[in-house]
């Protein structure tokens, strides 16, 4: 493995609204690596995406982000997108009027508003083809209400897959998607490893881990185990034991029983 | 006034090796701008398209098909045209129309009338340029008839330079007769817009079906007025007004749309959505009207900046904000 991170997160905090969203956040994805963050529903995982990206509202109250050596902590989206960080959004915005061919070449290394070459048309149908969509179907097709929810989910990470990102964070790839099996979104997952796209893959499945090479278990907005996947997912199905306990019972009370329940 | 019909194109003209005549250069620069604005002049100069093209108060062309007839006059100031489709026809090309005027200075004034057939169907592709305008007024009073069962399509597109320096105000009347469809699309997205002050009025019978969608992108002092009133008077007439406008700068848009629900079953909605920046101004005034306990009118209206979510999205691709938002507007205007 590279001994140089491509993100470092360092101590990471969060409030919003006077409430503590991400707490002393730490964690290390390396190049090519396909990490899991694994954790319940409101556990701050798409919190931690939004901070990594950039987005408006959860910019940090403490701690440092690195990419590739260099800190992006302040940096607005747009300049992390360039340096090579993305991220597929667990519920994909609407564009009206806006062809499917034209929305997963945006991301691609050409300006967004000239003619798609030969060679950009061959690489937006082959993301399309990676996510089990035909282009003759959808490539004209408008980015908006007219698909279905696990359609636009899949043409999100087909963007995100036709950018060739030096990282990719998938904020719930697994859910909601239609047809694409979780063999098939593995398998996604590491043909973008194997492509060079280190993976931050986000989900509360223990089973997606499999496709992992590393796993963080994530908690009320902190950290809790980051290790190889199997031990991950032993953890985590095991309710984060004895981890929680150590930490007592109040506020992990109400967080306890939901991860058992879901390890079942 | 002269009265005009079929005229050849210069191109042909110039391809018999004759002496190209003296509109000619008006029409190719008229074509040019056509063609600038997003018209394709090729299909314009095929035998099978009927085609009216006018420059200033000059009928460049006037080209009849069977089951389809142009009455052209020309006036100090512009055109008098009727353009008849006979009843039963089905019209498989486009219709070509194209009015202009290519001087900055000037005034143009067109009035049209449309006489559909009853259980006809033709689909009108209109082209508005005033590529040079700083001084021109472009004025449009038409009245359109669509008869039972017959079925139009009138998409028009509008390029007014990039000047600013331009009003145009149309005025249209339509009447859609039982059964009769009548869709519109009018677009003005490339270049200034001027002052525009768009005025719509539809007669909706029972049955029939009106659409109508406008798209139009106001900046530095564009001023953008929208007026349409739908009437659904026949039992179960159907419309739907769509409203797409963007303003940025100092641009204003005033968008004011009434569907009356009359009969029973009638059905309308009307949708706007108006994308302001920068020190913009956006007005939306929808009015309801029902005066059938059996009709249904709906609206709905987003007036405000860009998603932020729609904008995260497309930066996160690596588009800076500029970039974002001219893909979202642009989207909306596709």
């Amino acid at each position: 493995m590279n001994t140089q991170p491509l993100l470092e997160v360092q101590n990471l905090s969060l409030n919003r609204d006077g409430r503590a969203i991400l707490q002393n956040v730490n964690l290390r994805v390396y190049p090519g690596q396909v990490h899991a963050l694994l954790g319940i529903n409101g556990s701050g995982k798409s919190s931690l995406a939004y901070a990594l990206m950039g987005c408006a509202g959860y910019q940090p109250d403490s701690g440092r982000i690195w990419f590739d050596g260099q800190e992006i902590t302040g940096l607005p989206i747009d300049e992390r997108a360039r340096l090579g960080l993305t991220l597929a959004w667990q519920e994909p915005a609407r564009f009206e009027g806006l062809p499917v061919g034209s929305y997963l070449s945006l991301g691609m290394d050409r300006p967004h508003d000239a003619a798609l070459s030969k060679t950009d048309r061959e690489r937006v149908q082959a993301a399309l083809a990676a996510v089990n969509m035909p282009a003759k179907t959808y490539l004209r097709r408008s980015v908006d209400a007219t698909l279905s929810g696990g359609e636009r989910k899949r043409i999100e990470l087909a963007a995100v897959y036709a950018m060739r990102p030096r990282l990719a964070i998938l904020d719930e790839p697994d859910s909601g998607i239609d047809t694409l099996s979780l063999d098939d979104i593995r398998a996604l997952l590491r043909r973008m490893a194997q492509n060079g796209t280190a993976v931050l893959l986000i989900t509360h499945r223990d089973e997606m881990a499999a496709a992992a090479d590393m796993a963080s278990i994530m908690c009320l907005g902190t950290i809790l185990f980051t290790g190889e996947t199997t031990a991950a997912q032993a953890f985590y199905r095991n309710g984060c034991q004895p981890h929680l306990a150590a930490l007592g019972e109040q506020p992990w009370n109400g967080v306890i029983q939901p991860i058992k329940e879901l390890a079942r | 006034m002269n009265a005009v019909t079929a005229v050849p194109t210069p191109s042909v003209l110039h391809g018999r090796g004759a002496a190209p005549p003296v509109w000619a250069n008006d029409l190719d620069s008229l074509m040019e701008a056509y063609r600038q604005a997003g018209g394709d002049p090729e299909a314009i100069r095929q035998a099978n398209v009927a085609t009216l093209v006018v420059s200033g108060s000059q009928v460049l062309m006037a080209h009849d098909i069977a089951g389809l007839r142009f009455e052209a006059e020309e006036l100090p100031q512009g055109v008098k045209a009727r353009i008849i489709v006979a009843p039963g026809v089905t019209i498989e090309r486009l219709v070509h129309l194209c009015f202009g005027l290519l001087p900055a200075q000037g005034r143009q004034e067109i009035i049209a009338s449309y006489e559909i057939g009853a259980g006809a169907k033709v689909a009108f592709l209109a082209h508005c340029t005033f590529p040079n305008a700083v001084q021109v007024e472009h004025v449009m009073d038409a009245d359109i008839h669509v008869g039972a069962g017959a079925t139009m399509k009138y998409t028009e597109s509008h390029y007014h330079g990039e000047n600013g320096g331009i009003r145009v105000i149309p005025k249209t009347r339509v009447d859609v007769g039982e059964n009769g469809r009548f869709h519109t699309t009018f677009s003005l997205s490339h270049g200034r817009v001027g002052y525009m002050a768009i005025d719509y009025e539809l007669d909706v019978a029972a049955g029939g079906v009106a659409e109508l969608t406008t798209k139009v992108y106001g900046h530095a002092d564009d001023d953008v007025h929208v007026r349409e009133v739908v009437r659904l008077n026949g039992r179960d007439a159907r419309g739907l007004t769509k409203t797409r406008v963007a303003v940025r700068d100092r641009a204003h848009s005033a968008i004011h749309t009434v569907t009356e629900g009359n009969a029973a079953g009638a059905v309308g909605h009307m949708d706007c959505t108006e994308i302001v920046r920068d020190q913009a101004e956006a007005q939306n005034m929808p009015i309801v009207l029902v005066r059938n306990d059996e009709a249904r009118v709906t609206h709905e209206a987003a007036i405000g900046s860009v998603s932020k979510k729609e904008l995260e999205t497309l930066m996160s691709r690596g588009l800076d904000e500029d970039e974002a938002v001219d893909v979202i507007i642009r989207g909306m205007f596709n």
